[in-house]
């Protein structure tokens, strides 16, 4: 696998809403082809991050700092018309629910290829023979029929497919996918990361997967960034991770996620002591007062991301004090 | 398409019972309504004796119990007999035919331009949400929503027919022209504007201001992200996915005031000497002729209810949710 | 079941931060203005507005005496409007306080109990709602002679389905309220959980609801007069635009002066009415968090 040129690259990225910092300085990169996991507990920012890339911010949200790097341009900084041909063309978006991010009343076929036409010239027949073509790939039944249907009659994995058709119509080079299996069932969770996995593959696409589901990345992610409130805890390699998670909320993470397999849901991350902390106006590091390790350090500055192996860094004061903790005791208990 | 049919089927369905009791009340406020039918005609002929006006009763069933009046009287109804205009002589459903045509076309020119006026600016407002056009527009229009129509209809006389002279003040055509073709409709289109625009300006501020709501509930929505993650020019958002979202309840609201517009349109008739059933309404109040104020009623109820199926139409062709 | 769910969510109305809003404050401030000049119409304006008091046709400002004009008859505009205010405003609220009992009554039936009272009396209500307004009010005051109580029912008689269909929609909620279960589970009569369980809560959207029907009201009344279907030794906004416009032409503050009257009031009034609207629909207040 290619690692060496970036898709997309952010830097020092800071969004937020008036008079609260949300994303607080991010740097991140993404490569080509390869699938990066973002994860975190909600409210951490890790949405937000994903929306500003194409800003695509919800109202009253802005960015308020840093770069976003695609194709050499500044996706932060860029004219709305030069955006709007890198939307759905460069960097594709998929979201959480696909019930309601098809537009009810415009049959599914045209949804689709109204992204098709905005960035081809392309005969009417020939988009939209592209559009059943699309829907084929992602598995749907009947194409030519299916096309002129409407969102509401399709069930929510099929919505999400259609989504995806839809996102990956253009051939982009990236996709946002932001939780998108959350909204489905259980099996047919399985089915759509399968999908993207392969169009991944297939399509030689980056995919930066937004996500509070650990077991997705386990199974599908290359490369695993943990958010938690507003900044970078910990990013490494998937298998490395986890076996021996580095940063103190990584581990809490993974702990609470094992218990119960794959099946993982926001709650559970409540099983971390205490819960994410107001962050607006702290000082020290944002995870110090639910974490086991926190020392009278940890409260003076947020800690920077430091290097742990190559390819993987972790942002914690004490990562040598737990280390010699961790190898003192057999085993974390679980 | 087969559910559009359905849909309307359903709605015609669902029209009867409304049908029926708009005939019973009216059955009631006939008999209500002081004096009936043979004491209007014996204040026409000047005197009639007690025994002819009764005979006169029997004649015409008055005599009869209420509940076989009532039968008589939705008899009558369905096989279109209104009864008898006194005061014009002639079938009150032939006085009211003549009329219905004016009202209706001053109705349906004030509930188009009320739509059409009322769905841009509650656009505009919607987009400049917030920004002083929005400000300015929505005062604009809760100015429209709090003025009386006759009141809207008299000043714009003032000025844009004293003042500047642009168009009539009032009537539906210049009398005594004998126009034909295109100068004919030209004349009729400037006599129609003035009280076309009286008649919608409460109405363009309603549906402006559900149009601001809607579009801004709408824009909330995720597809509104969806279809920008794909690039769409902004203007294709607002019209494609936006205001097509937005014109479903707009439109379905709209049907229910259908029935405040024939009203309004009763009132601004008189002020533009519009020759349809408001004057002809005032005309039997004056002349105490109930037959021919309770088939207004009645006939414009059955207006409204017609319209309300081409809304019901419409509304299907807007939401393909209720097709299915 | 935690008791938190039990706690009644009472809407509490935000009054004193709401006042901050100048629109808001005018608006409230002109409409009390127009309540005292109804109240104390005598004493702002002591000439009756029936009697012919100076030269016709005094343009407003032209005469100290009548500082607003006067009319074909050299009446008083001035005093015209002020007492006028009294008819509007009587017509305006009992109308409105007429609707919205009716309103409110089968309303609540229909939403308390559904199923096929809800269907019968939502096609009653469609049934009013179909006839047109102005014309049922026009057949109802031929039933009688023109008085102030008959345009008063035959308005509210005309205008309560739109109180009917929001107190259904309240009434349909709050009855799934666990508050509502709970008073039923504690085996309260229906008549006391409607009477003192649900109505409380839904009153505040009634209200505002009625403010809305106080200014269709106005509006209506107005109509009516302008028409000259209301009491003739009554004056009113209505009747004096009515009044005003056979001479609109030359004299047109005759019409105008009035008319703008009944236009503040009315705004103030729909201005009063949105605001409480927001107040109590926190959805247009909270954005996306």
């Amino acid at each position: 696998m290619s690692r060496k040129t970036p898709v997309l690259e952010l830097l020092n990225l800071r969004v937020g809403f008036p008079g609260a910092e949300i994303v607080k300085g991010i740097n991140l990169q993404i490569h080509e082809g390869e699938k990066l996991a973002l994860v975190g507990e909600s409210g951490c920012g890790k949405s937000l991050t994903a929306f500003s890339i194409l800003r695509l911010l919800p109202q009253g949200a802005a960015i308020n700092g840093g770069q976003v790097i695609y194709d050499g341009l500044d996706l932060a900084t860029l004219p709305a018309w030069q955006l709007r041909r890198i939307r759905g063309k460069g960097i594709a978006l998929i979201l959480q629910e696909p019930m309601t991010s098809l537009n009810p009343v415009l049959p599914i076929g045209l949804q689709i290829a109204e992204n098709i036409r905005s960035h081809e010239t392309m005969s009417r027949k020939a988009v939209n023979e592209r559009v059943i073509e699309l829907l084929d790939l992602v598995g749907i039944a009947n194409p030519r029929e299916r096309a002129k249907m409407y969102p509401h009659n399709f069930s929510g994995g099929m919505r999400q497919r259609v989504m995806i058709a839809m996102a990956i119509a253009c051939n982009p080079r990236l996709l946002i996918a932001d939780e998108p299996t959350t909204a489905l069932d259980v099996t047919i969770q399985a089915q759509v990361m399968d999908l993207l996995e392969d169009l991944c593959s297939k399509l030689n696409m980056a995919m930066l997967l937004i996500t509070h589901d650990l077991g997705a990345v386990a199974q599908w992610a290359d490369r695993v960034a943990v958010m938690y409130s507003g900044r970078i805890a910990e990013m490494a390699p998937i298998e490395p991770f986890f076996t021996g998670p580095k940063h103190p909320y990584s581990q809490g993470l993974l702990n609470s996620s094992v218990e119960d397999d794959w099946h993982y849901s926001d709650t559970r991350l409540t099983e971390i002591k205490g819960t994410v902390a107001s962050a607006a106006g702290e000082k020290g590091c944002a995870f110090a007062p639910r974490c086991p390790y926190a020392a009278a350090e940890c409260r003076l500055s947020p800690p920077e991301l430091q290097s742990v192996a190559p390819g993987w860094v972790a942002a914690c004061a004490r990562l040598d004090a737990i280390r010699a903790l961790s190898e003192g005791a057999a085993h974390v208990p679980a | 398409m087969r559910g559009v049919f359905r849909n309307i089927g359903r709605t015609l369905l669902q029209a009867i019972p409304t049908m029926m009791g708009i005939i019973l009340i009216s059955f009631l406020l006939l008999h209500l309504m002081p004096g009936d039918a043979v004491d209007a005609i014996a204040g026409m002929s000047g005197s009639a004796s007690v025994e002819t006006m009764d005979a006169m009763r029997e004649v015409y069933g008055l005599n009869d119990n209420l509940v076989v009046q009532f039968w008589n009287y939705i008899a009558g109804v369905l096989t279109l007999n209104f009864g008898y205009s006194i005061s014009y002589s002639a079938p009150v459903l032939d006085v009211i035919m003549e009329r219905l045509p004016a009202t209706l076309t001053l109705m349906m020119s004030a509930f188009l331009l009320a739509l059409v006026m009322g769905i841009l600016v509650g656009w505009a407002m919607a987009v400049f949400a917030g920004k002083w056009p929005d400000r300015l527009l929505t005062s604009t229009s809760l100015l429209f929503y709090s003025a009386p129509n006759f009141w809207v209809g008299l000043m714009i006389i003032v000025v844009f027919s004293g003042t500047l002279r642009w168009f009539p003040s009032g009537g539906a055509e210049t009398i005594g022209a004998s126009l034909e073709g295109w100068a004919w409709f030209a004349d009729r289109v400037t006599h129609l504007v003035l009280p076309s625009i009286a008649l919608a300006a409460f109405f363009m501020a309603i549906y402006a201001r559900l149009t601001r709501a809607a579009m801004l509930e709408v824009l909330r929505q995720d597809y509104i992200r969806t279809a920008a993650a794909k690039g769409i020019h902004p203007l294709v958002i607002q019209f494609r996915h936006g205001l097509r979202n937005a014109l479903i309840p707009v439109t379905t609201v709209a049907g229910l005031h259908l029935g405040n517009l024939l009203g309004g349109a009763v009132v601004v008739e008189t002020v533009f000497n519009w020759p349809g059933l408001g004057r002809l309404t005032m005309n039997a109040l004056a002349a105490r002729d109930n037959q021919v104020l309770l088939g207004i009623l009645l006939l414009s109820s059955v207006a409204v209810i017609a319209t309300n199926l081409v809304i019901d139409w419409l509304i299907t062709l807007l939401d393909p949710r209720i097709r299915a | 079941m935690t008791d938190a769910t039990l706690i009644k969510p009472r809407r509490r109305l935000r009054l004193p931060q709401s006042l901050k809003d100048p629109l808001f404050a005018l608006a409230v401030i002109v409409f009390t203005l127009v309540i005292l000049m109804a109240i104390f119409a005598d004493l702002i304006a002591p000439t009756d507005p029936q009697d012919m008091v100076n030269m016709p046709f005094l343009w407003p400002f032209e005469d100290s005496y009548s500082p607003l004009g006067t009319d074909q008859l050299g009446r008083d505009l001035y005093s015209g409007i002020v007492h006028g205010s009294r008819s509007t405003l009587a017509v305006g609220f009992s109308a409105a306080i007429f609707g919205l009992v009716i309103g409110t009554a089968v309303g609540a039936t229909a939403g308390y109990f559904g199923g096929w009272i809800d269907a019968a009396l939502m096609r009653l209500t469609e049934i009013f709602q179909t006839m047109p307004t102005m014309l049922l009010i026009i057949v109802l005051l031929a039933i009688g002679d023109p008085s102030i109580p008959l345009i008063a029912i035959s308005i509210g008689l005309a205008a309560w389905p739109m109180i009917a269909r929001l107190a259904r929609a309240e009434f349909k909620a709050l009855r799934e309220a666990d508050f509502v279960m709970a008073s039923k589970a504690l085996g309260y009569p229906t008549s006391r959980i409607i009477t003192r369980e649900i109505l409380p809560n839904a009153m505040p959207t009634l209200v505002v609801g009625a403010s809305v029907l106080v200014a269709n009201g106005i509006l209506l009344e107005s109509a009516v007069s302008f028409l000259n279907l209301g009491d003739p030794n009554v004056v009113s906004w209505g009747s004096l635009i009515g009044n005003g416009r056979t001479q609109i032409r030359s004299e047109w503050y005759l019409s105008a002066l009035p008319g703008l009257a009944t236009v503040l009031t009315v705004l103030s009034l729909n201005i009063i009415g949105d605001r409480l609207t927001d107040i109590l629909n926190p959805r247009s207040k909270v954005r996306d968090a």
